[in-house]
């Protein structure tokens, strides 16, 4: 154990200066964008006179490295800002879509890393049949149709002309905990579709990979039947690469969702760091890939510490 | 007139209900006119109910201050929650609103008499302070898009708790349209500053929450003082940017209201059974400005040669499928009142355009023309088909597309020809000031014609319809043949309803019945 606790604290250690990595790159990223925010946000309706009122109210007259340590000084102080846009700050800004992008991203892990697993061991056991034909095939149309059809597709059937769902996904924050659930299912399904076959997929082959191995062969020739040779045998070692597959497609439920945000109408965070980018809404743009950021780095620590618990030879390394 | 002629007239829409009654007690025919109006379909406004509105715009970094209002998510928000000097009718005539009247003997000096005894949502009198504050600021040192708008306003001040005077730099005889503008919002003022983003006014509806780029939940105001209008008990203004997630809310009954319907999709919505599409010519239009500071567009036998080099009814019919009207190289709609009607239509003629580029000495011209749908939805496809109609004078447009992002910055007024949308304005001065004028920020073309801008300062001045309408005529025929922008088309705007929303004439100064659709409308 002293193991894991030491690799997640250099894990993180790394993880900070990752971030703090991140941050510049992006800062320098926005900065190379043509147009700043005072120009983009009065768009057609920019003088030269409002661009620099707008600028000088907002500081972006001075020098780009001022701006970026002003901003790093003030996060490391706890400070995430204000939105130059809004001049709301950031915190209670973005609370409310987080919450949304994690509750979504929650409720269609729920829905698809079960039906994946199961689907991919049953694919598995019963390769080559019909069956495992016909779940790749539907998996695999699935995930190469884009988010925005399968979501179209959807609302129609069931929002247009079974109306059985809404086919907006409009939340405020009164709206109760069975409710959420009921409007956000569409949303979550077309999620399932995109990133089920992935996952499935790397199941199946994981546990086919094994399945060739002597020690399978062993079981086999024990007497065992296949679904115990799958489920006790072969699934335990095919774990560490399924978990791996996971963790991307959870990260992807949580960073890549903006088109099925903008197909529902949903407030999320796709859709704000989208706005915030056209709009060079520094500070905003900023928080919003730090948070994606964050995901990606805590998922994969995750992932790690899952392979390892997984795996015996690495939990001890000689 | 005779009765049957007011009735066709009111059935058409053409004239509002109070006209309607008035005309007919005048003809003495009231009980003819009171079975009308007790149709279901023109009855009296109903109180009460939840109107769910979808519009296409809105942005997570828009704000409730008036200074940024930009799109129509807040636009129609703002004409909830506040009410301006004046208010634009479905005629185009302006009446006051906030102001009892206003008076002016020049067009120079103007007396705002501020309605006495109205209230705001926090329950102060509207008064000239408030009036003055809520004008103060949109000027100076301001990033408010009013701020070019105002700047011909000389002084601004109070004479007494009522009256507010404005004096002006030269005369104006538009002068109230300009001082209703969306933007200058009234709102209460407290040390002589309005807080910008209270979200307080003094219109029909108050504001129960703001999320940007996602909804402005609004509760009716008890105490407004229009007391025939602002009938809902509350309103919801959602953003739905996908306009297919838009329709589907309408068939479907999330929303009651929905903006901008897809000209592709139009005739389809029209069979669903609760909905129903309205269409109302506004002053919306797509241009293609050429610099005409910049060569080959410095040349007017040029700009004329490619004014003939676009087929006007095809690119209408492309890009719009009909739901517009062609342009005649002016920004005048035909829909306002000094519309010179005697302008003849410019057509598609490759044989003028090959005499003009002769002229020129421009034979087999190349000629870059910057788009990018940002401009306007379908600019790149116009810009297309203008490259094939301009092939036939032997003109090779090389179109370049634009990215969508950062096209107002980088492309508009850089390049030396692009396309670009105007949402129009509500009167011919504004219009050609905003955008043709000499020295206007916008002056999208750099054009400098004299006789144009000695007209445009002249026509200000003078309070006779008649002679303004002969000044307002020339400089439309300025434009259009001397002018460096293109004007293909006007586009209609379209919209749809459910089949339980009520409303009398539409207005066209803006979407939405001027953006008064709130205030106005009503559930049978």
């Amino acid at each position: 154990m002293a193991q894991i606790a030491k690799m997640v604290a250099q894990r993180m250690a790394l993880g900070l200066f990752t971030l703090f990595v991140i941050s510049l790159i992006i800062f320098l990223a926005v900065e190379f964008l043509p147009g700043d925010f005072a120009q983009a946000v009065l768009g057609q309706s920019a003088t030269p006179q409002n661009v620099a009122a707008f600028r000088h109210e907002l500081g972006l007259d001075q020098p780009a490295y001022i701006r970026y340590f002003t901003w790093l000084g003030d996060i490391l102080h706890g400070d995430l800002g204000r939105s130059f846009a809004s001049q709301r700050p950031i915190d209670t800004l973005i609370a409310g879509r987080v919450y949304n992008t994690l509750f979504l991203a929650a409720y269609a892990a729920i829905i698809a890393v079960p039906t994946a697993l199961t689907f991919g061991i049953l694919a598995a056991l019963y390769r080559n049949s019909v069956f495992d034909r016909l779940v790749n095939i539907a998996a695999l149309t699935a995930v190469s149709s884009p988010e925005f059809l399968a979501a179209y597709i959807l609302i129609f059937i069931f929002a247009v002309h079974l109306g059985w769902f809404p086919p907006i996904a409009r939340i405020t924050e009164h709206t109760s905990f069975m409710d959420r659930l009921e409007i956000l299912f569409l949303p979550a399904v077309t999620l399932t579709l995109v990133t089920m076959a992935h996952m499935m997929r790397m199941t199946r082959a994981a546990i086919i990979n094994l399945m060739a191995s002597p020690y399978i062969e062993m079981a086999r020739l024990k007497g065992l039947r296949r679904g115990r040779i799958i489920l006790r045998h072969a699934l335990p070692n095919a774990l560490a690469p399924i978990i791996n597959v996971v963790a991307i497609n959870l990260a992807y439920l949580i960073v890549g969702v903006v088109v099925v945000e903008v197909v529902f109408a949903y407030p999320g965070l796709g859709q704000l760091l989208v706005d915030s980018v056209s709009k060079r809404d520094m500070p905003v743009v900023q928080i919003a890939c730090l948070i994606f950021a964050v995901t990606y780095i805590l998922l994969n620590l995750l992932a790690d510490i899952g392979s390892i618990l997984s795996n015996p030879r690495l939990r001890h390394p000689k | 007139m005779n009765y049957k002629e007011l009735e066709r007239l009111f059935m058409d829409r053409r004239i509002t209900r109070r006209q309607f009654l008035a005309g007919a007690t005048a003809l003495g025919a009231v009980s003819l006119a009171s079975g009308v109006l007790s149709q279901p379909a023109y009855a009296a406004p109903t109180q009460g109910g939840h109107l769910r509105v979808a519009i296409g715009h809105g942005s997570t970094t828009d704000s409730l201050d008036p200074a940024t209002f930009e799109n129509d998510h807040t636009i129609s928000a703002d004409y909830a929650m506040n009410n301006h000097i004046g208010e634009v009718l479905a005629s185009g005539e302006i009446i006051p609103e906030l102001a009892e009247r206003w008076d002016t003997d020049d067009a120079k000096t103007w007396v705002v008499t501020v309605r006495k005894g109205v209230e705001f949502h926090n329950g102060k009198e509207v008064t000239a302070d408030d009036v003055v504050a809520s004008f103060n600021h949109h000027r100076g040192d301001t990033k408010s898009a009013a701020r070019s708008l105002l700047e011909q306003i000389d002084s601004l001040e109070t004479d007494g708790k009522y009256k507010v005077i404005f004096k002006l730099k030269a005369a104006n005889a538009d002068f109230m349209y300009i001082a209703s503008d969306y933007h200058l919002a009234i709102k209460p003022s407290k040390n002589g500053k309005i807080n910008p983003t209270d979200g307080i006014g003094a219109g029909p509806y108050k504001l129960e929450s703001f999320e940007p780029g996602e909804r402005f939940a609004l509760k009716k105001f008890e105490n407004y003082w229009k007391t025939d209008r602002g009938h809902f008990d509350a309103v919801d203004i959602l953003s739905i940017i996908d306009t297919s997630a838009r329709t589907n809310s309408l068939m479907t009954q999330e929303v009651d209201v929905m903006d901008r319907v897809d000209p592709k999709t139009v005739d389809l919505l029209k069979q669903r059974p609760h909905a129903k599409v309205e269409e109302v010519v506004g002053f919306r239009h797509y241009t293609f400005p050429m610099r005409t500071d910049t060569p080959p567009f410095d040349d007017n036998n040029v700009r004329m040669a490619l004014k003939l080099l676009i087929d006007r009814k095809q690119v209408l019919n492309t890009v719009l499928r009909g739901h517009g009207r062609i342009g005649n190289d002016t920004p005048i709609s035909p829909s306002n009142r000094f519309f010179a009607k005697d302008l003849e239509q410019r057509t598609y003629d490759p044989d003028k355009a090959k005499h003009y580029l002769k002229k020129a000495g421009a034979e087999g011209l190349k000629v870059n023309l910057s788009a990018a749908d940002a401009a306007f939805p379908g600019a790149v496809d116009a810009a297309v088909i203008y490259k094939e109609n301009a092939a036939k004078a032997g003109v090779n447009i090389n179109v370049v597309r634009e990215p969508n992002d950062g096209y107002w910055s980088d492309v508009w007024m850089k390049k030396g020809w692009c396309a670009c949308y105007w949402s129009g304005r509500v009167t011919a001065d504004w219009m050609f000031t905003t955008a043709y004028a000499a020295d206007a920020d916008w002056n999208d073309t750099y054009w400098k014609n004299e006789r144009f801008n000695k007209l445009l300062k002249e026509a200000r001045g003078v309070l006779d319809p008649d002679k303004r309408a002969e000044m307002y005529a020339e400089m439309q025929s300025l434009v259009r043949d001397d002018g460096g922008t293109v004007v293909p088309m006007f586009a209609n705007y379209v919209f749809a309803t459910s089949d339980k929303i009520r409303h009398d004439t539409l207005a066209g100064n803006w979407n939405l019945d001027g953006m008064k659709f709130t205030e106005r409308w009503w559930f049978a």
